[in-house]
């Protein structure tokens, strides 16, 4: 079960910078920790999230076994047109999450 | 994905009150005028500090962290804490166990507003008082027919956190059942019971040293506001009972069993003295 919430304005003027903020639920387990059996806990994190506007890929960011549990992202984007924000977060263990929302530019 | 309407509470003005700048003495006794716009001024600033509840000294947690923080925890969308209340919700709909119910087939969606304002409560079935994890897995043994949640665990906290969620803004409204009472008497002795290879009470720390610093952190006064409560330390949402067991093993005492009753006596007892503060849930700590 995916669990996410992002916070992106619903409206925008043209040529205006926009925030997007996307927290997700995500354990981030580094690999490097021991489990209550003494055997470490295999690596569990998020590789990659990637932003794309109307399809066009416009932030990406790698992640690494350092980053806490439940990242949170925050990057700034142009607004040029009216459409659709995916949001998609990929990693370890076959991990997939995607999000839509929609942005009306004008 | 879902979007929650801002009702982050709003901080509670405080501050130490006022009165005067100076006694109203000899000085005002050769001038009549400045004694009587001195006493104007007392009269003044107490009634305006009464009104903003400024005599009330209790802090919670909130006002003693750092801006970021606090905005972390204002911010519906940037408070991890909401993603618990999320899945809670999620939850909270899904039946469960032989019974096949749900709990909003009972209690509806939405239906838990001031529950966790006043709880610990008495449970009808066991006549004991019950935290409000114990009334979840109380209602998934006998309602459900299911099996109970372990402690701690993201199920048992998200349910908790989605009911909690519910009362936030609300005073904290301890129940005035007398058949508590000599559950908030132990509560309240264990708090001020000396513990553990460092032979510390409760109160040592959080009443007379409250505020003070600790290995350079804040000393908080220990007012249950924002439980469960997502700590940055643990990396994820934990129940008041844990947050016990942190300070009882910085005691270097030995923690109560997750199902002791000591934890429903010491919540009964910290409800009580944070009566009135605002509920906070889901809470954000360093």
């Amino acid at each position: 079960m995916t669990n996410v919430l992002i916070n992106a304005p619903k409206t925008a003027k043209p040529g205006e910078i926009v925030e997007i903020k996307a927290l997700i639920l995500h354990p981030m387990e580094t690999g490097f920790r021991p489990g209550t059996n003494g055997r470490i806990i295999p690596r569990n994190i998020i590789e990659r999230f990637t932003a794309t506007w109307n399809g066009a890929e416009i932030f990406r960011m790698e992640m690494s076994p350092a980053i806490a549990a439940n990242p949170f992202v925050s990057f700034f984007a142009v607004a040029t047109e009216s459409g659709t924000i995916g949001l998609r977060w990929t990693g370890d263990q076959g991990f997939l999450a995607e999000e839509h929302v929609a942005i009306t530019v004008g | 994905m879902k979007v929650y309407p801002d009702q982050a509470p709003k901080a509670r003005v405080e501050g130490p009150l006022l009165i005067g700048a100076r006694p109203l003495g000899s000085a005002s006794l050769r001038s009549g005028r400045r004694a009587a716009f001195g006493m104007l001024l007392v009269v003044f600033i107490t009634t305006f500090a009464l009104a903003q509840g400024a005599t009330d000294s209790r802090r919670s947690g909130y006002q003693d962290m750092g801006e970021a923080l606090q905005k972390m925890q204002d911010d519906d969308t940037a408070n991890p804490g909401m993603l618990f209340v999320q899945l809670g919700e999620q939850l909270f709909g899904q039946p469960a166990g032989a019974a096949n119910k749900s709990c909003a087939d009972c209690h509806g969606a939405g239906s838990m507003k001031g529950v966790a304002a006043r709880y610990p409560a008495i449970a009808k079935d066991t006549n004991e008082p019950v935290d409000l994890e114990g009334r979840i897995n109380l209602c998934r043994s006998a309602n459900q027919q299911a099996e109970t949640l372990a402690p701690e665990s993201r199920e048992l906290l998200s349910l908790e956190a989605y009911v909690a969620f519910q009362s936030r803004g609300q005073p904290i409204a301890p129940l005035s059942d007398p058949r508590l009472a000599p559950f908030r008497a132990q509560g309240a002795e264990i708090y001020r019971r000396r513990q553990g290879q460092l032979n510390l009470s409760c109160a040592i720390c959080h009443d007379d040293n409250a505020g003070k610093k600790l290995a350079g952190v804040t000393i908080p006064q220990a007012h249950p506001t924002g439980y469960p409560i997502y700590r940055l330390e643990w990396q994820a949402l934990g129940s008041l009972k844990r947050r016990l067991r942190n300070c009882l093993i910085g005691l270097r005492a030995e923690a109560y069993a997750y199902d002791a009753p000591e934890y429903v006596a010491l919540e009964l007892y910290l409800m009580d003295r944070a009566k009135g503060m605002a509920l906070e849930a889901p809470g954000v700590r360093p």
